[in-house]
């Protein structure tokens, strides 16, 4: 069991009559960064708060380092939370903020002075030990209500959309920084995020969640590249879909013919594993790597279907294209902004849309 | 505004403040001569002794204000949004009914035969009926009935401007129940507290009506005093005297309280 910091045993929780956490099963591995991904409501934050003992399963159980929590209240639990609005003291000043955990523990008054300073140059904060938490920035509260937690030493920190409030730059530095600091202390890390490009970027192993159920738990790059439900290929960016059967078999690819768009003939994918003649396939694609061109490029991409642009909307960095394939099929693609006039496309117009075999991830159902 | 300070407000103070200094005519009328005997006479040990009262029954009652009002505004603050209101609402039908008359029911209810003894003896709790009414007992039950609203809603205020992850986190860094209490929960309230002793406080320093009414002949407070002075006696220059030192010392009381502890901004609420 050393190797296991957190099981969750079968978890439900509900909210009145909706089940916010629908009988929920996850280990989570000592020393891990671990990401729980997942659109609002999903039911993320009802499972941190489980962990945390400020709500109360209906059924199942928790586990931390092998003990079950059932009876532990929050302030027995080993674990130390980090609030989304980061829920800092404002009547106390940063240093007693963060040596709060410690006093409330009775460490000795020598040990808590070293034991918070040291978890404020950590977070970098040193210089403002004497300040109250108003008067500090957002990114400097987040780094606050951090070392609060880690000073402690729990067996598990779990962080509640820790960059929600962040704006844009800060928040990719922070990203880099949370990590680093996790890390570092080697304590678990449990995080809570809508985002999927921070969970991405952060954690060890991510577990993607909707209506309170676990749909795909892997590395970063299992989950990026290999999802196994729809639900997890358009949450993670996935959002260009196409439904068909497979038509012949090679080695490693396939291929497949789409009803929706008949004139694009056979499409080359790669062979989902048990594929076999006529099998139901759905493939998805991300917007960005599909190739919009006017001509083919012979050779090339391995598929080329064209499309009429349905609409433009340009972001600066790049420009996104609503295109159309057929009646009922609307793909996206985006391209970088290359500043090259025939990489621009108007509405209206005709396009070829191409992409190799490889780009494209395969459901089988 | 001023206009209107300096016509209702300051204008009959500095009367007041004049009469204070006067004399009393023989048949209750003000004589305009300059005299400190008024306040003089405040320092009788018979006015001393209704000061102490007073004080000792105000300080009773905002602390069983602040007890009641402390946990009713909390469950009020954490009910559902949509309870709220209700509870708020609840709080403050007693004002819908004139105050004199809610005192005439404390009365009935306190009375020998009354309610109270009544329920008494029917749970077995004694055998005879016991005096209630006419007591500083009573006193003290009309004036907490009377008052704990003024605790509940600043303390309210304070409560539902808290965000209760603040409590949350407290509890999830190792503090037991009373901890979270002591550490976090109350000084954050605390304007709601200084707002809500200081609304109970002074007018039960000053109430009249029901000390009147709940706490007989035999008892009387200082407001009870001043009523006296005024319209029964007809001492108005002594009635002013009374009035004006019992101002000043509230006044100083506050300011004090501000002096050593506070700033007037957390007391107006900015948080």
């Amino acid at each position: 069991m050393a190797d296991t910091s957190v099981e969750l045993r079968d978890l439900a929780k509900y909210h009145g009559a909706t089940l916010a956490v629908d009988h929920l099963s996850l280990e989570v591995r000592s020393g891990e960064f671990f990401s729980i991904l997942g659109p609002s409501g999903a039911g993320k934050t009802t499972t941190l708060r489980l962990v945390a003992g400020f709500e109360r399963p209906d059924q199942g159980e928790i586990l931390i380092e092998g003990r079950s929590m059932r009876h532990v209240p929050p302030n027995l639990r080993p674990v130390n939370l980090v609030f989304q609005t980061y829920a800092l003291f404002p009547h106390m000043t940063v240093f007693d903020n963060v040596a709060f955990g410690l006093e409330m523990r009775r460490v000795s008054r020598s040990d808590l002075r070293s034991r918070a300073s040291a978890a404020l140059d950590m977070v970098k904060l040193s210089d403002k030990h004497d300040r109250h938490p108003l008067q500090l920035s957002g990114g400097e509260q987040q780094r606050v209500a951090l070392a609060r937690a880690l000073v402690n030493r729990p067996a598990v920190v779990l962080l509640d959309e820790p960059l929600g409030a962040l704006d844009q730059q800060l928040r990719q530095e922070m990203q880099v920084e949370l990590k680093a600091i996790q890390k570092q202390v080697g304590i678990t890390f449990i995080c809570v995020t809508h985002h999927q490009e921070e969970a991405l970027i952060m954690s060890d192993r991510v577990a993607v969640m909707d209506h309170g159920r676990v749909l795909q738990v892997g590395s970063p790059q299992e989950v990026y590249e290999s999802p196994t439900t729809e639900f997890v290929a358009r949450f993670i960016g996935l959002s260009n879909h196409l439904k068909g059967r497979i038509a012949t078999l090679h080695d490693t690819t396939c291929t497949m013919t789409a009803p929706d768009i008949p004139a694009a003939g056979s499409i080359l994918i790669r062979r989902p594993p048990g594929a076999m003649e006529a099998t139901r396939v759905m493939l998805l694609l991300r917007p960005e790597r599909l190739h919009v061109s006017h001509n083919v490029h012979p050779g090339r991409f391995h598929n080329a279907v064209s499309a009429r642009v349905d609409k433009v909307t340009y972001t600066g960095n790049e420009m996104q294209y609503l295109v159309r394939l057929s009646d009922s099929v609307l793909w996206k693609a985006r391209l970088p902004n290359s500043g090259a006039s025939q990489d621009r496309f108007r509405v209206g117009e005709t396009v070829l849309l191409c992409w190799n075999a490889d780009d494209g991830v395969i459901l089988t159902e | 505004m001023l206009l209107w300070m300096g016509i209702f407000f300051i204008l009959p103070l500095l009367v007041m403040l004049a009469v204070s200094f006067a004399g009393r005519g023989t048949y209750g009328g003000v004589e305009w001569t300059f005299s400190l005997t008024n306040y003089a006479q405040l320092f009788d040990p018979l006015y001393l002794r209704i000061y102490g009262r007073s004080l000792a029954l105000a300080l009773a009652t905002t602390t069983l204000c602040l007890l009641l009002g402390y946990p009713l505004a909390y469950s009020i603050a954490r009910a559902p949004v949509r309870w709220r209101g209700v509870w708020l609402l609840l709080v403050m039908i007693p004002f819908w009914t004139n105050f004199l008359v809610r005192t005439y029911a404390w009365m009935f209810i306190l009375r020998t035969e009354g309610l109270m003894n009544q329920l008494l003896i029917n749970l077995g709790v004694m055998s005879q009926p016991i005096e209630l009414l006419y007591s500083d007992w009573a006193i003290l039950i009309g004036l907490v009935y009377g008052y704990v609203p003024f605790m509940v809603l600043p303390l309210y205020a304070a409560m539902e401007r808290l965000d209760s992850s603040v409590v949350e986190a407290a509890w999830d860094l190792y503090a037991t129940s009373w901890s979270v209490f002591w550490r976090v929960l109350l000084p954050l309230t605390k304007p709601g507290v200084v707002a809500g002793c200081i609304l109970v406080f002074i007018p039960s320093l000053g109430a009249f009506i029901t000390p009147d009414l709940l706490g007989g002949a035999k008892s009387m407070m200082v407001g009870n005093l001043i009523q006296h002075e005024y319209l029964v006696v007809r001492d108005w220059p002594l009635g002013s005297a009374i009035s004006f030192s019992l101002m000043a010392l509230v006044l100083l009381g506050v300011l004090a309280y501000f002096k050593t502890d506070g700033r007037l901004d957390r007391f107006e609420g900015g948080g």
